[in-house]
């Protein structure tokens, strides 16, 4: 006896070190289920909550004037700064939060105003043989660099330079050119620039949402006498309002982060975006305030992830 | 039910948002270049007979690292990719086997900042970022021995305040330079404007077409401009500003931000507005107007009357390098005759090796940026970085710290 054979007898074949593991788990499931979920869950707790307690935690740190390091040394002085809205010397910062909270907002209705026809031509109308190329095209930005994109849009909306320019220089974009017309660098071609970014983002999940839509329940509607309009409103939008609602927590999110885009369609104007902001902080350099900032963006996501659950958008578990 | 949905729609669309994270840290880096060189051709330009008036230290040599990571500014480090005629890069490789890779850096703030990662093996550093880097231990001292330009440099660039402690020096001098006001040639007509009141004052041919440097330091300029113009606010020195001095600078600039198009950060922002005429007038470096000259730009540059800023700047060796020969040996090359006058033309300013305006094509060069005319600076205002304790030598009031500038910045951009 220098063995003990194991429960499935001569039949366990796998190598020593498996066949002690496999004794070791036989018959508690928890460890088993601990074993597996663990390392996940370790790592959920490290790299996403770990990082965002950092982030708060740094934001506590006291700067050095000389140095502009952070010290070890604990103040309350950056989220005043950054909270602080009665402080007429501070709060002006806050503007580009309110202009990113308003163009995501709106990025996002735009969004969905677009995604909601395309996905429906495409889920619904479109022949089979057109869907999958349809779906192709819908994609296809995402293949272009996040980089590229944003410099293509500049050059696109880059208006006219006027008597003054350089020779070949002043003829403007593509669209003043072809169009005799651009928004020109700014506040429109922010907006532009970031609908484009992130349309596929909404479109997908709305399409997956038409797709499982029963064609019966359109024919249904039209059956009892139901106007496309009604259809639209009493059928289709309540059954789709979860996909819109995966939608748009993607267009929000991602446009109350970006920044890079907007400064390269901005053209060096006004400091658009909140991303600036922290971003100039960050390299003033002045990392404990920088960090305080990134708390208005996480305190907006949390409440409109509330919101979202208010609407209804996550009921009926 | 819903709830089941809304989770297939965001898994089905969790593949697309993995693409997107890849493409986030892209963005990350700037847009510009950041990496030069690389190649080990066989010495450029001139051939290998070319006389590069530098030899590398024996005993840096014998440790070189292979290659070596420095923050600078755009135009102190050409390898001839921008224009085969100015590449002072290939020669040092070519020489020492050192790699070198370039991280530009857009403003004094973005330098300090990028050295305290204590990634970089050195830095050129301007007088507001070597007080910060040296008062942080992020640059160490460095053994004039090591440096064979070193004894070259003109003493009145040595052992300064901005990079020196206690008689010790922490870094080699690279030059000195104005930040100028660029203006357009046809918009200006009637008259070249020699004063700062092109950008500061509304009604001006520039009005609504004003490009601004998009740094706290940039308030400094403002303090200029009022010292000459308001001089019973009592300002002598522009980074000495009490809070009433302060406030008076920060309220032109409020006054400016109606008549700006543009507060640049990138210099290739800049460039492009004074060639597509967006930009009529502006605070510049002559490196950009050359550039937007060699594009076809109608502009010009001068150094108004009130003065100007300016840097004094000078390469600083970290205290985490980790290609501390390679960088030494860049530092003592960059400021050599032949590759510090390279850097001097291409930039738009005063070598700091003397030895560099004897050489052939030089000495107008040298005249124009006054590298040997101290009374010429009497009025350049190097960028320093300000303190509490004013450095004019007031001591009956506190003047504004540098920390309070970048707050009342970020508000004014705001």
């Amino acid at each position: 006896m220098t063995e003990p054979v194991p429960a499935g007898g001569g039949a366990d074949r796998s190598p020593r070190p498996w066949r002690a593991a496999n004794r070791a788990f036989a018959g508690r499931r928890r460890l088993g289920v601990g074993a597996l979920l663990g390392p996940p869950l370790a790592w959920m707790l490290v790299v996403y909550v770990g990082s965002l307690l950092l982030l708060v935690w740094s934001s506590l740190y006291r700067l050095d004037p000389v140095t502009q390091k952070p010290t070890h040394e604990f103040t309350w002085a950056n989220l005043r700064s950054a909270f602080a809205l009665w402080d007429a010397d501070t709060r002006d910062a806050i503007w580009p939060f309110v202009r990113t909270v308003g163009v995501a907002l709106l990025v996002t209705a735009i969004c969905v105003m677009i995604a909601m026809p395309v996905a429906f031509f495409v889920a619904k109308v479109a022949p089979r043989w057109m869907r999958r190329g349809l779906i192709v095209a819908m994609l296809m930005p995402l293949w272009a660099g996040y980089l590229v994109k944003g410099y293509a849009w500049r050059a696109m909306v880059s208006p006219a330079g006027g008597r003054f320019a350089a020779e070949g220089k002043g003829d403007g974009g593509f669209l003043e050119s072809v169009f005799g017309w651009t928004p020109g660098y700014g506040r429109v071609a922010i907006v532009v620039a970031l609908v484009y970014l992130w349309l596929p983002y909404m479109i997908l999940p709305v399409y997956a949402g038409l797709e499982r839509l029963p064609p019966s329940l359109l024919d249904a509607a039209g059956d009892l006498g139901a106007r496309p309009l009604r259809t639209f409103r009493e059928i289709i939008l309540p059954m789709l309002l979860p996909s819109v609602a995966a939608g748009s927590i993607f267009t929000f999110s991602l446009t109350l982060g970006d920044y890079i885009v907007p400064q390269i369609v901005n053209n060096g104007e006004e400091r658009f975006m909140f991303g600036s902001t922290i971003n100039a902080t960050l390299g003033a350099p002045n990392q404990p305030l920088a960090a305080a900032y990134t708390l208005w963006p996480l305190v907006i996501i949390v409440l409109y992830l509330l919101a979202m659950k208010r609407a209804g958008a996550f009921d009926n578990l | 039910m819903r709830t089941k949905r809304i989770g297939a729609a965001l898994l089905a669309s969790l593949a697309i948002v993995a693409a997107a994270c890849g493409d986030d840290s892209e963005s990350g880096t700037t847009a510009a270049p950041t990496t030069e060189g690389g190649s080990a051709t066989t010495a450029g330009g001139g051939g290998g007979d070319m006389d590069y008036m530098w030899t590398p230290n024996a005993d840096l040599l014998a440790g070189a690292e292979g290659q070596v990571n420095i923050v600078a500014w755009a135009g102190y480090i050409e390898d001839g990719s921008t224009d085969p005629a100015y590449d002072w890069t290939t020669p040092f490789e070519t020489m020492t086997g050192c790699q070198v890779n370039v991280k530009l850096g857009n403003s004094s703030d973005e330098m300090v900042q990028l050295m305290q990662s204590g990634e970089y093996d050195g830095v050129s550093a301007s007088g507001d970022a070597t007080q910060r880097l040296i008062a942080g231990g992020d640059v160490v001292e460095i053994d004039p021995a090591e440096y064979s330009s070193y004894a070259d440099i003109f003493d009145g660039l040595k052992l300064q305040p901005w990079n020196s402690v206690d008689g010790k020096p922490m870094g080699v001098p690279h030059g000195r330079g104005a930040n100028l006001l660029v203006y357009n040639t046809e918009a200006f007509a009637d008259g070249a404007p020699d004063s700062w009141g092109a950008m500061f004052e509304p009604g001006g041919p520039a009005d609504g077409a004003i490009s601004v440097y998009d740094s706290p330091i940039y308030i400094a300029d403002a303090a200029v401009y009022l010292m000459a113009h308001n001089p019973e606010l009592g300002i002598t020195n522009p980074y000495a500003l009490d809070q009433d001095q302060f406030d008076a600078a920060i309220s032109l600039l409020e006054q400016q931000k109606a008549i700006a198009s543009q507060y640049w950060a990138l210099y290739t922002d800049q460039q492009a507005a004074l060639e597509d005429g967006s930009v009529l007038a502006g605070t510049t470096w002559q490196v950009i107007v050359n550039l937007a000259q060699g594009n076809g730009a109608k502009i010009d540059a001068v150094k108004p009357v009130e003065g100007a800023t300016g840097w004094s700047d000078t390469w600083m060796l970290s205290s985490k390098a980790a290609n501390p020969n390679c960088m030494k040996m860049w530092m003592d090359w960059i400021t050599s005759p032949w590759a510090n006058s390279q850097v001097a033309v291409w930039f738009g300013e005063a070598p700091s090796n003397a030895k560099s305006c004897e050489l052939d094509g030089m000495a107008e060069h040298c005249q124009v940026f006054h590298a040997e005319e101290d009374s010429y600076w009497t009025d350049v205002w190097y960028w320093t970085t300000a303190t509490e304790e004013c450095l004019d030598g007031r001591t009956d009031v506190t003047c504004v710290p540098y920390t309070e500038w970048v707050n009342a910045w970020t508000s004014l951009r705001s």
